[in-house]
């Protein structure tokens, strides 16, 4: 689902470009929070790792397969901020190294995926960790939630910025039907996914999983002391 | 990276393009595709110029055809969407063979392929004869904010490092005499996600302790700052200010 060039008209992309930029200012702040003073290594691998995701294929049947698109993974793993630096970062790399993706059309990509679907994604993840009981098992089940819902919030987020700025006039309900019901079904892939590689990790390193921090006993964090050898 | 050993984004090459510094290419780029995008879809003959400039470019960069070409295939998933539009388009319809298409739609997807075919083929060729160690120093020069600079800088560095881990961990599963058929074999694959991320992560923490015991006080150092002369910025915007003669032109042409 990567915007090319031309796809929306330049008042929506500018628009587009404006939300992105201002969403990723918020994020570079809150970033410091979630992952320690220096963001950049740990914030790069992570950005790899949801890059190296998107290349592995599950198969659907019938021959075709899908990808993850990592939005809600990357929120419940690592927290939202970070996360939207990380899809910035791969979209980034993706529309000017790989040409997946058009550079007018950058902000639109990072809104659909590293804002609406992160943050939508994150948002029900929080909800649902709300409502289901507080245990370590309800983390991967929230998780696969956020990623349920995520996908299909993308989707509408793109037929609401197709019908102000689209190449051509398609009706809007006809659009949106036809997005959301298809991403619906590819929501219940991510989600399937997301399930699962939460569930793998969390049972061996909880200590990871940004979202099941308040469920694992403390552990000592890295000190780095400075001027020791003085 | 060792020597020798290039990115498998970059095409090597010594030509005038490749040698162009980085940022001043990211620049002209930009002009030139929001050139393409904002021209009105209806002056065809200034995409057709457009693309005359950019096989140009192309040419001059002396990469072959069939790998940019294999680059630009990344477009594909647009197009079949470019071919159901003047289906499902709304307004008066025309009629073409035995179909009877939409009049915007058509108008619609015409756009799309040529805006979208131009953008994908300028950008391929930026990938494609710029390191992407010089993408993100030309980042950088261009002021983008120091930590998305670093994170881009990151990830190009562990890119083929986390793709190779990835392809071990494929062989592994092969190995076992693993075939991925069906819904049924995704917890696996899944299980193979949640260890690249656990595996990325703890790179990311020994990569961050290595590099605070080697002094990292929040900035990368660079080998060397990007520069551009006045010759170099002339021939790098050579191809977008002739771009912007035909946007202008072909706007003027609207208006008369």
């Amino acid at each position: 689902m990567h915007v090319p060039d031309g796809f929306l008209d330049a008042p929506t992309s500018l628009a587009t470009a404006a939300i992105a930029a201002a969403g990723v200012g918020l994020a570079l702040r809150g970033a410091r929070r979630e992952l320690s003073d220096a963001t950049a290594p740990l914030a790069g691998l992570v950005a790899v790792f949801v890059f190296a995701t998107q290349m592995l294929n599950f198969p659907v049947g019938a021959g075709t397969s899908g990808h993850l698109l990592g939005g809600a993974l990357a929120a419940v793993l690592v927290g939202p901020f970070t996360a939207t630096l990380c899809l910035t970062v791969v979209l980034l790399i993706q529309g000017l190294a790989f040409a997946d993706g058009g550079l007018t059309a950058l902000g639109t990509n990072i809104t659909l995926m590293g804002l609406v679907g992160v943050w939508v994604g994150y948002a029900v993840f929080r909800a649902a960790r709300a409502v289901l009981p507080r245990r370590t098992s309800s983390v991967p089940l929230a998780a696969a939630i956020g990623a349920f819902v995520s996908v299909p919030a993308a989707a509408l987020a793109f037929s609401v910025l197709f019908a102000i700025g689209g190449q051509a006039p398609i009706e809007f309900s006809t659009l949106a039907a036809t997005m959301i019901g298809w991403h619906t079904l590819i929501g219940l892939g991510e989600a399937t996914i997301t399930f699962l590689a939460v569930a793998s990790i969390a049972a061996t390193r909880p200590d990871l999983v940004y979202g099941a921090r308040d469920l694992v006993a403390s552990t000592h964090d890295l000190e780095v002391r400075t001027g020791a050898l003085a | 990276m060792g020597a020798g050993h290039g990115h498998f984004l970059h095409f090597h090459g010594h030509s005038a393009l490749h040698r162009l510094p980085a940022h001043a290419k990211l620049v002209a780029l930009l002009i030139f595709v929001t050139c393409v995008v904002v021209t009105p879809r209806t002056q065809v003959w200034a995409f057709a110029a457009y693309a005359v400039l950019l096989l140009l470019a192309m040419a001059a960069s002396r990469v072959p055809t069939a790998y940019l070409g294999r680059r630009m295939l990344i477009e594909i998933p647009f197009v079949v969407f470019a071919l159901l539009m003047p289906l499902i388009a709304t307004g008066p319809r025309v009629d073409v063979g035995p179909l009877r298409l939409s009049e915007a739609g058509l108008w619609g997807a015409w756009a799309l392929l040529a805006k979208g075919t131009l953008g994908v083929g300028a950008s391929v060729l930026l990938g494609s004869t710029t390191e992407p160690r010089d993408l993100v120093r030309a980042l950088d020069k261009l002021h983008m904010p120091q930590p998305l600079v670093q994170i881009a800088s990151f990830m190009f560095r562990y890119l083929e490092v986390v793709l190779a881990e990835l392809q071990r961990m494929k062989v592994a599963r092969e190995s076992r005499g693993f075939h991925a058929r069906s819904v049924k074999q995704w917890p696996v694959l899944a299980a193979t996600v949640g260890a690249l991320f656990m595996r990325s992560y703890e790179r990311g923490e020994r990569v961050h302790l290595a590099m605070l015991s080697r002094g990292y006080a929040g900035r990368l150092p660079f080998a060397a700052e990007l520069a551009a002369s006045r010759v170099e910025w002339a021939r790098a915007l050579a191809l977008p200010s002739a771009a912007l003669l035909v946007a202008l032109a072909a706007w003027v042409r609207m208006g008369a």
